[in-house]
């Protein structure tokens, strides 16, 4: 074979290179944290106390389980709007359930069951009915909504078990429970993503359907797993924000979507598929409950967190397309 | 029908083939064949059916009626991965390619080797794309960089190493130079007779006659949705194919 030295060397500078990008992104967002926490910490009493810092972790936390059920189905090209309104059904659904004397685990797993069941109609509408996955989860946003205020007649569910609430609120070996439970999903996910027949044919899928479908990929199979992780995960997110707040709220989760999908999108995924991972959520997740902390703490209208969010997500998207290249 | 060249049974046979897409005819009633070794062209306008007809080969569309048969078998091909089963591999003319994934993503995409544990075993992956590869084109050096950036030869280079890595008994090959320079085109030409000399079966897609002439052992002609004929290359003139694309007129001498 003619010049295996110059075969041997070249790719790996290449491969460097697109790991180096990755990996750039994820350090900048870190940095970007480290500013933001070194900036509160100067810039009011309350940011850096025991108590503030784990609040900000466990929200961190919740959007972090949704921002990575968001991006695989964001990797497919597609999009989960329905995100939030499944964090407050899958709020109602549980305390509901609990509620009716169903034991904690029972709830719990039935619950999730429901996440699969709501990503498996999200993909039976996108792939058998061709809707597009915007309209899909739009719909579903809605009707999901008006489901958990049906259930609950606008009600809130107080009076949960208290070992359910202590799911949230407690911590294992100085940890707490919903950052193990970060840990819990990131993990798998990360190895399903990067190590799996399925997390590469999710890369194909999003890359270029068709030819996806030419090699031989079950392409239907590939995208109704994509909804049901989402929304999963979402509803797992449901689950512990409940326990978390220690009451059903069918509003729970409202414009969540939203904020897992620019963590998403802000973690380096792209809105036009095949690009993203597992820790890039995490972060944008992080850096995203940080700005909302913050402003609450520097006593910030909630409502201008709203607009940076929005801002955050052009600016990022356009980012994105600067770096795609252009054909 | 042709006699066989080879005193063997036919490698592919495609009996009286339609498609249609709603109301319109994409291929008409269209019978084909491919020997061992040998290698059919399949000829005409953009637009004459001759892609659709051997996507149904290749697992990408269903035949509205018709059989197949390979080895003198009937087979039920419905899907790309029951084609690849039967060692029917296919070149596009798009390449399929996934655009965000390197070279060995996607020489083994739909059929990714695994470790023990169920996971990728990428180094293998690599190992085995770099040397199918190389093979091809020897000037092949960003075999770990997304095939998006890589330049028409060596997106062409990752198709057609794919298609050879799995050991194909049947290639098409769906305008396999149309995104080449002249070198490039030469090589694949070279490749083609190389194929050929193995027993591979080869069915060489293209609208362009100067493609193909000097390759083919025979030629099906296809005018709007329907077969014009089939002739032996070495029995007609480039100009008698020309009167079958263009006027879908079969020459004198076609048997």
């Amino acid at each position: 074979m003619p010049e295996p030295l110059v075969a041997v060397g070249a790719p790996a500078v290449a491969a460097r290179r697109r790991l180096r990008f990755a990996f750039l992104l994820n350090l900048t967002l870190l940095g970007l944290l480290g500013l933001m926490w070194a900036g509160l910490s100067l810039g009011t009493d309350s940011f850096a106390t025991f108590g503030n810092f784990t609040n900000l972790l466990r929200q961190g936390s919740i959007w972090a389980i949704m921002a990575v059920g968001q991006t695989f189905v964001i990797i497919t090209a597609g999009i989960d709007l329905s995100a939030g309104a499944v964090v407050g059904v899958a709020g109602t659904v549980v305390a509901l359930l609990m509620k009716s004397g169903v034991p904690v685990p029972l709830a719990i797993l039935a619950t999730l069951g429901f996440g699969v069941a709501v990503g498996w109609v999200h993909a039976f509408g996108i792939v058998r009915m061709g809707l597009p996955p915007f309209i899909m989860t739009l719909a579903s946003l809605t009707a999901l909504r008006g489901i958990g205020l049906l259930m609950t007649n606008g009600q809130t569910i107080a009076g949960l078990p208290a070992e359910f609430s202590a799911l949230a609120r407690d911590s294992s070996f100085g940890i707490p429970n919903l950052f193990l439970a970060v840990i819990a999903v990131a993990v798998p996910c990360h190895l399903l993503l990067h190590h799996s027949r399925w997390g590469r044919h999710l890369y194909a899928v999003g890359s270029n359907r068709e030819a996806a479908r030419l090699s031989g990929i079950r392409v239907t199979r590939v995208l109704y797993l994509a909804y049901i992780l989402s929304a999963t995960l979402s509803a797992l997110a449901g689950i512990l924000t409940t326990a978390r707040i220690g009451i059903g709220v069918a509003t729970t989760g409202d414009g969540w979507e939203l904020q897992a999908i620019a963590s998403s999108v802000i973690g380096g995924a792209s809105l036009f598929g095949a690009v993203g991972s597992v820790p890039g959520p995490l972060l944008g997740a992080m850096l995203l409950t940080t700005i909302n902390n913050g402003a609450n703490l520097l006593n910030i209208n909630p409502f201008w967190q709203r607009i940076v969010t929005g801002g955050l997500i052009v600016a990022i998207v356009y980012l994105d397309q600067l770096r795609r290249p252009k054909r | 029908m042709t006699s066989s060249p080879m005193g063997v049974g036919p490698l592919v046979e495609m009996r009286n083939i339609s498609i249609h897409f709603g109301g319109i005819k994409a291929v008409d009633d269209v019978s084909i064949d491919l020997y061992p070794g040998e290698v059919v062209a399949l000829l005409g306008h953009n637009g004459a059916g001759k892609s659709t007809l051997v996507k149904v080969l290749s697992g990408a569309y269903r035949a509205n009626s018709g059989q197949i048969l390979i080895d003198g078998r009937t087979v039920e091909i419905g899907s790309p991965r029951d084609a690849k089963a039967l060692g029917i591999e296919t070149i596009y003319q798009t390449l399929a390619l996934a655009e965000n994934i390197d070279a060995p993503g996607n020489l083994f995409l739909g059929r990714e080797l695994t470790t023990p544990w169920g996971t990728l075993d990428d180094a293998a992956m690599e190992h085995a794309a770099r040397q199918a590869i190389l093979e091809l084109n020897p000037n092949f050096t960003r075999i770990k960089e997304p095939v998006k950036n890589l330049s028409g030869g060596q997106r062409q280079s990752v198709a057609i190493a794919r298609a050879l890595h799995f050991k194909a008994r049947i290639l098409i090959m769906d305008e396999p130079t149309a995104a080449l320079g002249p070198h490039e085109t030469r090589q694949v030409a070279d490749l083609i007779t190389r194929l050929k000399a193995k027993g591979i079966g080869i069915f060489l897609i293209s609208h362009d006659i100067h493609d193909v002439f000097s390759l083919a052992d025979r030629i099906s002609v296809m005018k709007n949705g329907k077969l014009v004929g089939t002739v032996r290359t070495q029995d007609v003139t480039q100009d008698d194919v020309l009167g079958m694309i263009i006027l879908g007129k079969r020459p004198k001498i076609a048997a």
